[in-house]
């Protein structure tokens, strides 16, 4: 059985911890992970789940610090024709849409 | 996404009920289907993500929106703790059912057999009117017991299961279909019964047979044609003649 991110993320909420959520909604091409892929996220720094093989993790951890910063949910486009997406390494030449919004 | 909004979703999904978080991308708006309210589109495409158990977008008025489904767990409930579902019960689970075996033959419900898998050691019918299969369910009988695989089949064609499958060679299955004809089940309902179970891959060995059943009951949860209900029609006439 896979780990409930959902799960996770509130009990980190109930432990004092801010906690930010990015699900993928989105995919094109060989995206490794299918929309629904979650990932949460603490602004500790600790990491729940996946959205992608690996490669744009960090990417996405970064968006979600700012969107718990802000308390705004963000939309990510990532993806080969995007230059930034390159340089993260979405290797696999898949595109993805992932959208991060704070648990508030 | 709401501490609130969480909680009802984990709820739903504690209490084992499909339910879809729908999300409006713009700012993160979000509804429950179908605890909610939401104009029919929005609906609409909460069924149809639920119904093929995959993530989808909408969009609706200019407004693009996540549809994301939360699906009870597959259920495998295996009748008969026997040399099969020895070999089943660890293949289930890596193929997404969690697996209950019912089996009320103390001496084969063990531990010891079937390591950390759920057992039941009630009679199949009160274990499984308690279970209550959905259509999320597959049900096989294997103990080539009547007393034992009758009232489980009994049950599961009067409930949603979407696979039902029953051990036995043909000759014991024409048997099997005379028996549920007198219980009150019509040709329709007893030819959901995948009989002999599993697909024809020749199998021979406990585990070549629980192949066979798992990959039967995946054809039919994916729409396969392999996996379509057999219509035994001419069968079930020669044992009523």
């Amino acid at each position: 059985m896979t780990e409930d991110i959902l799960a996770i993320a509130g009990a980190w909420r109930d432990a004092g911890e801010q906690v930010a959520i990015a699900t993928v909604v989105e995919t094109w091409g060989s995206s490794p992970r299918p929309a629904g892929s979650q990932l949460a996220v603490t602004m500790s720094g600790k990491l729940a789940g996946s959205v992608s093989g690996g490669c744009i993790e960090g990417a996405v951890a970064d968006a979600a610090k700012g969107a718990m910063n802000s308390g705004a949910p963000a939309l990510l486009d990532f993806g080969i024709s995007d230059e930034r997406a390159w340089e993260v390494g979405l290797s696999c030449g898949g595109k993805l849409k992932v959208f991060v919004e704070p648990l508030a | 996404m709401r501490a609130e909004t969480l909680a009802r979703l984990q709820a739903e999904r504690a209490a084992k009920r499909p339910v879809a978080l729908l999300t409006r991308l713009s700012d993160g708006a979000q509804h429950l289907f179908p605890a909610d309210q939401v104009p029919g589109p929005l609906a609409e495409a909460a069924l149809a993500a639920l119904d093929a158990d995959a993530a989808g977008n909408l969009n609706l008025e200019g407004e693009a929106w996540f549809i994301h489904p939360y699906n009870p767990p597959l259920r495998l409930l295996v009748i008969g703790a026997a040399h099969i579902t020895q070999a089943l019960a660890p293949m289930a689970p890596a193929l997404g059912f969690a697996v209950t075996v019912i089996d009320p033959r103390r001496a084969f419900a063990t531990e010891e057999r079937l390591p950390g898998v759920t057992l039941i050691d009630a009679w199949p019918d009160d274990a499984m009117a308690e279970l209550a299969p959905d259509t999320r369910t597959a049900v096989v009988t294997l103990t080539h017991d009547p007393k034992l695989d009758d009232p489980a089949l009994d049950i599961a064609l009067r409930s949603g299961a979407f696979y039902i499958g029953a051990l036995g060679s043909r000759r014991t299955h024409a048997k099997r279909v005379a028996r549920l004809t007198e219980l009150g089940h019509g040709a329709e309902a007893i030819a959901r019964i995948h009989a002999p179970v599993g697909l024809d891959i020749r199998a021979v060995t406990a585990a070549e047979i629980a192949l066979s059943i798992m990959a039967e009951i995946v054809a039919c949860r994916r729409g396969a044609s392999l996996g379509a209900v057999r219509a035994q029609p001419a069968m079930a006439a020669k044992v009523s003649a």
